[in-house]
């Protein structure tokens, strides 16, 4: 046996080939760290080129549609849910509207703080089949802002939007969901 | 920071001064730095923590031995199966392998000790305070963790019963005792083999430790990443998995299955390991594709890391991504294949004989592939929407980790026992140990693949009449794998405390350096390294 191996064994001495190998392996630990981090805005980004998820625009868009489409007709659909706990009433004035693609859209939404405190509430729309979120273009609406109502307090809340030209032929209807959040504990300001 | 740590730690790493180091009592099992020591700890650590999460999980048998609600409430009923996951997982199986890899890489790759002793103490001592955070928190008002071993947000962070912060810290400190452990072995690998062996050369066992530790390496630390952003989200007001506040949920379920898919190779490469040195001990023969091996458990791992999703098929995931995970998924089972064929060929025309090590050896090929089978069922998207969870997820993973990683740490066990306390253990009670458990275990989960393809959801502590029947089969089966793992115990005392003297190598059909050192394994082997040739 080699006489080096036989010194390794034994030593007191910090072998600079461990350190070398334990500062590797110690830099790999935290660039994981990282990147389960680095997940959270690669999510974001991959989501918004492909649009999978069903988000839509959060900010408004100006309209650019080259004229309207009469040759077909699209369903847009309109619900609501409640998360857990917020006590308010949040509906779509009317359920459903039809529009042809190009053609802007305006539709109202009606919520009432049904408590007997101010609450801010959070609507987080989502677009199904989630595909077709990409083609759903808001000019307008209330989900880009917090919404604040005081006790008792109601209000409508205006949405405006038009599909895009180029939706996929084989898509005939589109859900548009809204969810509202009570985020008075988390709301800024 | 590290390196300093190790700088110190290698100072005073003990050398050939046998006598002044070896304390005695508590003390000697605190300071101890021996990777003979430490491999025991771990061991005797994960047993406790098994026969712990096995009490849990005969209290969940007992609720579902009939339909309705008999013995706890619901909530309770939650924390039982979320903290029997997390216990199995991160508590028994993983530590196991921990030990295994420390009682005897060394020894098999000629090595004096691990590289870091004073670490390994650490990585090893740092365990029992998160389990006892976790299974502390069944006593505090909050109770202990309900969200499943998954944590999935919304439930650990909105709706979650005030445990998370036991939860995250619990995790934290198990991830670091992983990670340290991790790194050890890799630099134990890497530095110290004996002159002449080459990587090509090395045991397969080593080999899959080897591998395993890098795994670990990259997963952990998003292990614990994820249960940071859950920490915030639930007491700092982040909003990483709160759709309120611009996050995702699902988003949640991405990161942790990223680690949880290699996570669940983590605990199934090491069984690899053993079976493939176990087998061809027992067939006097060598293994079939020693090269053909060392490739199918590279590629099984890195494939684990682009097939996470195929837990998420329900999510909504667009066509193409639900092809794209169930086509990657599928692949993994070729170099699976690879492994069980090489496995069964070794064993062809070879001069068998059936000691409890080759039984449950034997036993681990045609279960786990049992269980390999049920996922590649599972893999399947269409059908998965059907099956998911449900039992036959249950019986899926169960099969692959009791049938596979903790079949194969008993052969481990009964093959090593002689080694690592001198004495032959008594084969018939080893048989009885056996037989007990593999019919037991049997009618503990089969019936779960019926179960779940009736549509019996998992992790609710009730279920509809016609379920009845097979749930109290499945509860009998249960307690009975339970009486029989306190036999594996009797087995281990009976044999620490004495039994027919081994020799240096009891098993005629084994190779390898370990079998060159006496029995028991003294406190130092290989302080001057064996040549290999
Ligand atoms: C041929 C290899 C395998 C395939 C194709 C496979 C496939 C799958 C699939 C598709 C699921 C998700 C089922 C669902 O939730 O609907 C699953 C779940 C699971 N698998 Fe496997 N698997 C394989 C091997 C393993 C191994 C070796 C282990 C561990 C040692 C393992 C442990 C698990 C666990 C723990 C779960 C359940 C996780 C949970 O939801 O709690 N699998 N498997
Ligand atoms: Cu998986």
């Amino acid at each position: 046996m080699s006489e080096g191996t036989e010194q390794e064994a034994n030593s007191h001495e910090i072998k600079p080939s461990n350190s070398k190998v334990i500062k590797k392996l110690v830099l790999v630990v935290f660039a994981m760290f990282g990147f389960g981090f680095g997940l959270v805005p690669l999510y974001d980004v991959f989501c918004d080129i492909t649009g999978l998820n069903g988000k839509t625009n959060t900010v408004g868009v100006a309209y650019a549609a080259d004229g309207i489409d009469t040759s077909r007709t699209i369903k847009v659909q309109f619900i609501t849910r409640m998360a857990k706990g917020i006590p308010w009433k949040f509906e779509p004035v009317i359920n459903e509207i039809s529009v042809h693609p190009g053609e802007m859209k305006f539709v109202n939404f009606y919520a009432k703080n049904q408590s007997q405190r101010d609450i801010i509430g959070q609507a987080v729309p989502s677009v199904s089949p989630g595909l077709a979120a990409g083609y759903f273009q808001k000019i307008e609406c209330f989900c880009f802002t917090q919404q604040p109502l005081k006790a008792g307090e109601e209000v409508e809340m205006g949405l405006q939007f038009y599909v895009d030209l180029d939706l996929p032929s084989e898509i005939t209807t589109l859900t548009l969901s809204y969810t509202l959040y009570d985020i008075s504990g988390k709301a800024d300001s | 920071m590290t390196t300093e740590t190790i700088n110190e730690s290698l100072d005073d790493s003990h050398n050939d001064d046998h006598h002044d180091h070896k304390m005695t009592g508590m003390k000697r099992w605190l300071y101890t730095t021996n990777h003979k020591d430490i491999g025991t700890l771990y061991l005797w650590f994960a047993f406790i923590m098994f026969l712990t999460g096995g009490a849990l999980a005969m209290v969940i048998r007992i609720e579902l031995f009939q339909p309705g609600l008999q013995i706890v409430e619901p909530d309770f009923f939650n924390q039982l199966t979320t903290v029997h996951g997390l216990i199995m997982v991160f508590g028994a199986i993983m530590p196991a392998f921990t030990g295994f890899a420390n009682w005897m890489v060394p020894m098999m790759i000629g090595a004096p000790d691990m590289a870091l002793p004073r670490m390994n103490n650490w990585s090893f001592w740092i365990l029992p305070f998160a389990f006892a955070i976790l299974l502390g928190s069944f006593f505090m008002e909050s109770g202990a963790p309900n969200f499943g071993w998954t944590f999935y947000a919304p439930l650990s962070t909105t709706y979650s019963n005030g445990s998370t912060a036991f939860f995250v810290f619990a995790v934290h400190i198990m991830g670091i005792s992983s990670i340290m452990g991790a790194i050890n072995i890799v630099v134990t690998i890497m530095n110290l083999r004996a002159p002449g062996m080459t990587y090509m050369k090395m045991p397969l066992f080593v080999w899959t430790f080897f591998i395993t530790a890098y795994l670990l390496i990259a997963v952990m630390p998003v292990l614990a990443g994820v249960v940071t952003m859950l920490l915030t989200d639930t007491y700092f007001g982040t909003s990483f998995f709160d759709a309120a506040g611009g996050g995702d949920p699902v988003m949640f379920q991405h990161i942790f299955w990223f680690f949880g898919h290699p996570e669940v190779y983590i605990m199934i490469l090491p069984a690899f390991g053993i079976v493939s040195t176990i087998i061809p001990a027992f067939s006097r023969k060598k293994l079939f594709g020693y090269s053909s091996m060392v490739y199918a458990t590279s590629s099984i791992a890195l494939l684990s890391f682009i097939v996470w999703a195929h837990h998420m098929f329900t999510t909504g995931m667009p066509l193409f991504g639900e092809l794209f995970f169930m086509y990657c998924t599928m692949l993994i089972a070729v170099p699976t294949g690879v492994k069980v064929f090489n496995w069964v060929a070794t064993m062809w025309r070879g001069s068998l004989t059936f000691e409890t090590p080759m039984l449950f050896s034997i036993a681990f090929v045609i279960l786990f592939t049992i269980g390999g089978f049920s996922g590649l069922m599972l893999a399947l998207t269409p059908v998965d929407f059907q099956y998911h969870d449900t039992y036959f997820v249950v019986a899926h993973f169960h099969y692959v980790l009791v049938t596979g990683s903790l079949f194969s740490i008993y052969a481990g066990a009964y093959f090593w026992l002689p080694k690592w306390t001198g004495n032959m253990y008594n084969e018939s009670l080893a048989k009885w140990h056996f037989w007990s458990s593999l019919i037991s275990v049997n009618l503990l989960f089969f019936p779960m693949h019926f179960l779940g393809l009736a549509g019996m959801p998992r992790r609710i502590p009730d279920y509809a009449l016609q379920f009845a029947d097979f749930n109290k089969w499945v509860s009998i089966g249960g307690f009975a794998f339970g009486l029989s793992q306190l036999i594996f115990l009797a087995v281990v005392i009976k044999c620490i405390k004495g039994g027919d003297k081994a020799p240096a190598k009891p098993w005629d059909g084994a190779e390898g350096l370990e079998w060159t050192v006496a029995s028991p394994a003294p406190y130092h082997t290989f302080s001057t390294p064996p040549k290999v040739d």
